[in-house]
């Protein structure tokens, strides 16, 4: 089976050819953003960070950016910079140069103020368009298509329904050589005697458990602390209301989306896999931060379960929104893509919704818009701090 | 008309598939209908067993949580009877 992508210089594929004004630091959002505003059709990204951070806390954000910024859905970069970051804005355009991403950059404390860095940088990204716009999609083997699968939302109808329907969805596109990324480490508490079984290897499985319980004892300590007693709840308002009692009862519905496909890795945040199959990355849940770093690791779509509903969706890559619940659907018709409720009712077997969000997913791998996108929502941009640096600080 | 679903056998816990009132039966696909105590909304969870305080609660044939309090067959089973010391420091769990 093939889909058709834009093939890019590094070998990935993207699902979309987007014009991305990035920022190094916070401090040059303003005018990254004003730029964008310039070219129809241009994103950016609202990067929070970007300085005043050392060591993997730096790293870690520098890797995110920089695998956003050279993300095989995104046709051509103008990085924006303030010029006094430690996140340098010459860092920033070596490491997604060297990735083969057509990229330029301009740094405001060299241009001159906000209104001529604007209007340098709306010149630098017209040449940018121009040198992208002749990129046409090709057909392309499905072994190029990597799923983020997130949940955000969740009611017990994500259980039932919406996460084993993608479950399926990953395991028809794993067994076309195909991949898919899973995360949020303090989700799968208490999942850990299923997913240790499905690891690769014991080196796998120990990597998983230990993400696993360093997550858990964070979690132990944080919620010990009496002058928070009333901000120790492991799951959210909308989870208790919508039927989810306990951090495990979310977590074993929670694991169902990622199907039967072993485990072949534990990845970093935003770290890409070098290998295709099913891979976990150690992430925290906060939907924003885990789907920006599984776009970083390389997902081209994400699917995004919602038991209680969102409108959310990515700058640069399309995400899809799959529901269980049908009341929730028929609210939200205009946000959401995919309603499973036809699997609680036993209208529909789980195969048969999990193949019907796999066509979907070839469909907007080769362009076809999602909700998401078509109403312009791109708000799932979060980059996790490192916890040891931000207390000290 | 099934109206729960219970999702191993060896769970002690159905998942509503629609709103029920106090007094109405539900089929959950086992042998007999169960007969809820409270109103429970849909998604939310109902006892097939009487559970005694500290006795697990299993769901998807895994342990979810704990019964903090007697827990009758036809009960609502939340977070305001049942809870996981997972992600926590323990609490003294109730002897059985």
């Amino acid at each position: 089976m093939k889909f058709y992508g834009y093939p890019r210089a590094d070998g990935r594929v993207g699902v979309r050819n987007h014009l991305l004004v990035a920022p190094s630091v916070f401090c040059a959002k303003k005018v990254a953003q004003q730029i964008a505003e310039n070219i129809p059709g241009a994103v950016y990204l609202a990067n929070p960070l970007g300085c005043s951070q050392v060591g993997e806390d730096l790293e870690q954000t520098a890797r995110t950016l920089v695998n956003l910024a050279s993300h095989p859905n995104v046709g051509a970069t103008l990085i924006v910079g303030l010029g006094c970051e430690r996140f340098t804005p010459q860092e920033f355009y070596d490491r997604v140069k060297k990735r083969g991403t057509p990229v330029k950059k301009i740094v405001i404390q060299d241009t001159g103020d906000t209104l001529e860095t604007v209007r340098q940088g709306t010149e630098l990204l017209c040449q940018l368009h121009r040198q992208m716009s002749d990129q046409v999609r090709k057909e392309v083997p499905l072994s190029s298509l990597t799923l983020g699968l997130e949940c955000g939302g969740t009611d017990a109808a994500s259980g039932m329904a919406a996460n084993p329907s993608i479950g399926v969805t990953s395991d028809l596109l794993i067994a076309e050589g195909g991949s898919s990324i899973f995360s949020e480490t303090n989700e799968i508490i208490g999942s850990e005697s299923i997913l240790e079984k499905r690891c690769i290897s014991p080196q796998v499985s120990q990597k998983l458990l230990k993400a696993m319980d360093e997550m858990e004892k964070e979690l132990a300590i944080e919620t010990a602390d009496p002058a928070f007693h009333h901000r120790q709840a492991l799951i959210s308002t909308g989870n208790f209301a919508g039927g989810v009692s306990t951090v495990v009862e979310k977590a074993l519905g929670n694991i169902l989306k990622t199907g039967k496909a072993p485990i072949k890795g534990v990845l970093k945040f935003a770290e890409i896999p070098e290998e295709n199959g099913l891979f976990f990355m150690d992430t925290p849940s906060q939907d924003a931060e885990s789907t920006t770093a599984m776009v970083a690791g390389g997902a081209q779509i994400i699917l995004f379960t919602t038991g209680r509903g969102t409108p959310v969706g990515f700058p640069i890559a399309p995400v899809i929104k799959i529901t269980g619940n049908s009341q929730t659907y028929q609210k939200m018709r205009a946000n959401i893509d995919v309603d499973t409720g036809p699997v609680v009712t036993k209208e529909k077997t789980l195969q048969q919704m999990g193949q019907e969000i796999f066509e979907m997913v070839l469909k907007v791998a080769s362009g076809q818009q999602t909700k998401a996108e078509i109403l312009g929502h791109d708000e799932l941009l979060g980059i996790s701090r490192v916890l040891a640096s931000c207390r000290w600080q | 008309m099934i109206k729960a679903l219970r999702v191993s056998v060896k769970d002690n816990v159905a998942v509503l598939l629609e709103d029920i009132k106090k007094g109405e039966e539900c089929n959950y696909g086992g042998d007999y209908p169960q007969k809820a105590n409270q109103d429970i909304p849909f998604g939310h969870k109902i006892a097939l067993k009487d559970i005694k305080t500290g006795e697990d609660i299993i769901k998807y044939e895994h342990v979810i949580g704990y019964a903090t309090q007697t827990i009758k067959q036809g009960d609502w089973v939340h977070n305001h009877n049942i809870r996981s010391d997972r992600g926590r420091i323990k609490k003294e769990r109730p002897v059985l």
